[in-house]
């Protein structure tokens, strides 16, 4: 059955990404401005809600306000989803997203509650990536694209475009884990450094299948055109960032350079992340996978 | 399904249980009275002491300039912007804020903490003194003389870490390490460029440089002893030194910026 396409909640998710991305603006501003630890306690701030806006409690009580309200519309997008939805996977994944905004709630608390300490900071950088991946998921699926018909592609190429789609986004996904490592000192630039190069080689091996197997979709040519745009951004994103954090190591406190350089890297990493991640999902739905196209009919495949 | 999500659930919430559990589990085992042997008596008669200065060879570093436009407080109180107090020396190259203290040589001697407890002021968004040494056991005083919101948080390798807040007229936040550390850092997160360093010593003998890079420790037994200047830029410089009945030595240590130490 075809699902039938809801504007109000296509663009509430919309809305919801918009306000995820702000989330993670304001979260790595926290851990560029060091002030991760200026608010002691938690959930309130100083006891409060409403704590002295001074100093670094600027950017962390900010941060824990942006993230109740986004852990709020997306608690009203899994309703809205549970009730309007036809799919059922799509209820589930409404639910699943606002399970990864409350784990990540309670992961920003024990980040502050443990001093930073047992990996939580890496924990809840990592899982922000998969909330917004997961954010971004529902709002192509909601899309009215994502439910028009599609002419299907043939992939004729070696491995298949999904595996490389999948490669791809997996390998992205553990280069975030290398940079949040890095950005909170619990392992050194070089697997960093290291990932960058496997970055590069997945982005590309990815952008040259898509460009020679599906040189005539619109859709793949976008898919490839942003994920080609936002790698060589970041890639220089992190050379500057990287400058900045050396060129000003032995600074008395952080300087904004390192911070616009590290807070644009860090959001340009989650961009990168949700866009391989739509990658994937923009070749499940116009290429058919090996197996769907064996269970095809005669007729269907002398049509193809 | 439902058995296993509530399964899923129960796991979680029992690894965040043991996660917060073990936090706090430190804080008590260190909290808790430790059973202390007697101190050694040491015979006043036949002390002796050792004195002398710490100098930076070459051209000292400049202080680095402060931004404090994040809290208008701090701003109004250093108009032009703070410096780093990283290196302080004066014109002859005296090296101030240098912890000098006997690394080993006491041998098995135990000494009681003073009652008297040590303060660590927060003064102009700036930690007052830089450098806070203390005894194992004694008492510190957390001050705020500041009309803003400041967070103490030290960082220790051996003791317990604690992150607490202090408002402006807030009482002071009293504590004690129980172990042996050079140096603890302190932080504010509030501020980030506040930063301090927290020195704990079993043993009485320890001194930390003035402004003319003097220091001076008195009342050590006679006996063979490793000096230890400790240096948060420069890191670390030995000496040897031997102490005769009521005799008094000097000893200098330098360090050199470049290197690191001497």
């Amino acid at each position: 059955m075809q699902p039938s396409y809801h504007q109000a909640v296509h663009r509430f998710a919309l809305f919801l990404v918009a306000c995820t991305l702000l989330l993670l603006i304001a979260g790595a501003l926290v851990t560029s401005n060091e002030a991760a630890l200026s608010v002691p306690d938690w959930p309130l701030s100083y006891g409060t809600l409403l704590p002295p806006m001074v100093g670094g409690i600027v950017f962390e009580d900010s941060h824990r306000k942006i993230a109740g309200a986004v852990l709020l519309l997306t608690l009203i997008l899994a309703i809205w989803l549970w009730r309007a939805e036809q799919r059922r996977w799509m209820r589930w994944l409404g639910l699943a997203a606002f399970a990864a905004v409350l784990g990540q709630a309670i992961l920003g608390g024990l980040t502050v509650l443990l001093n930073l300490h047992y990996g939580m900071p890496v924990a809840h950088a990592c899982l922000a990536q998969i909330f917004f991946g997961i954010v971004v998921s529902i709002a192509l699926f909601t899309s009215n694209w994502w439910t028009a018909d599609h002419p299907r592609l043939e992939d004729s190429g070696s491995p298949s475009v999904h595996s490389l789609a999948f490669l791809n986004a997996g390998v992205i996904f553990l280069q975030v884990v290398l940079g949040a490592g890095f950005r909170h000192k619990d392992i050194p630039i070089w697997p960093h450094l290291v990932g960058a190069g496997a970055v590069l080689a997945t982005v590309t091996w990815t952008g040259a299948a898509l460009r020679r197997r599906f040189e005539h979709s619109r859709e793949m040519r976008l898919a490839r055109i942003l994920l080609h745009s936002f790698f060589g951004m970041q890639f220089l994103l992190g050379i500057g960032a990287l400058w900045s954090r050396m060129s000003t190591a032995n600074a008395p406190q952080p300087l904004p350079v390192t911070i616009a350089f590290t807070v644009a890297h860090t959001v340009l990493g989650a961009l990168l992340f949700a866009c391989s991640v739509a990658v994937i999902l923009v070749c499940r739905r116009l290429v058919p996978r090996i197996r769907e196209v064996a269970a095809r009919t005669p007729e269907q495949a002398a049509l193809s | 399904m439902k058995a296993r999500f509530w399964a899923s659930l129960a796991c979680l919430s029992g690894l965040a249980l043991v996660l917060v559990s073990c936090g706090k589990k430190e804080e008590t085992a260190e909290n808790a009275p430790a059973g202390q042997p007697a101190a050694t008596p040491i015979d006043m008669s036949t002390v002796g002491s050792v004195s002398g200065a710490v100098k930076l060879e070459g051209p000292a570093p400049k202080p680095k300039k402060i931004n404090m436009g994040a809290d208008q407080f701090c701003a109004s109180v250093h108009p032009g912007g703070g410096a780093t107090e990283e290196v302080v020396t004066d014109a002859s190259g005296d090296l101030a804020n240098v912890i000098v203290y006997v690394k080993e040589g006491l041998g098995n001697r135990t000494f009681d903490a003073p009652k008297t407890p040590v303060e660590l002021d927060q003064k102009g968004c700036m930690y007052s003194p830089h450098i806070v040494t203390l005894m194992a056991g004694q008492t510190f005083d957390v001050k705020n003389a500041d009309q803003t919101t400041h967070n103490i948080h030290p960082v220790p390798k051996n003791n317990r870490e604690w992150n607490k807040s202090q408002a402006p007229g807030a009482p002071d936040i009293s504590d004690t390490f129980a172990r042996e550390e050079v140096a603890i850092p302190v932080q504010c997160q509030v501020h980030p460029w506040m930063k301090s360093y927290i020195a704990v010593f079993k043993h009485p003998y320890f001194a930390v440089t003035g402004a003319n890079g003097s220091f001076d420790i008195k009342n050590l037994p006679p006996g063979t002893y490793t000096l230890e200047a400790w240096h948060e830029k420069f890191g670390v410089s030995d000496q040897t030194v031997t102490i005769g009945a009521k005799e008094a030595k000097t000893v200098t240590f330098s360090f050199k910026p470049a290197t690191g130490g001497d």
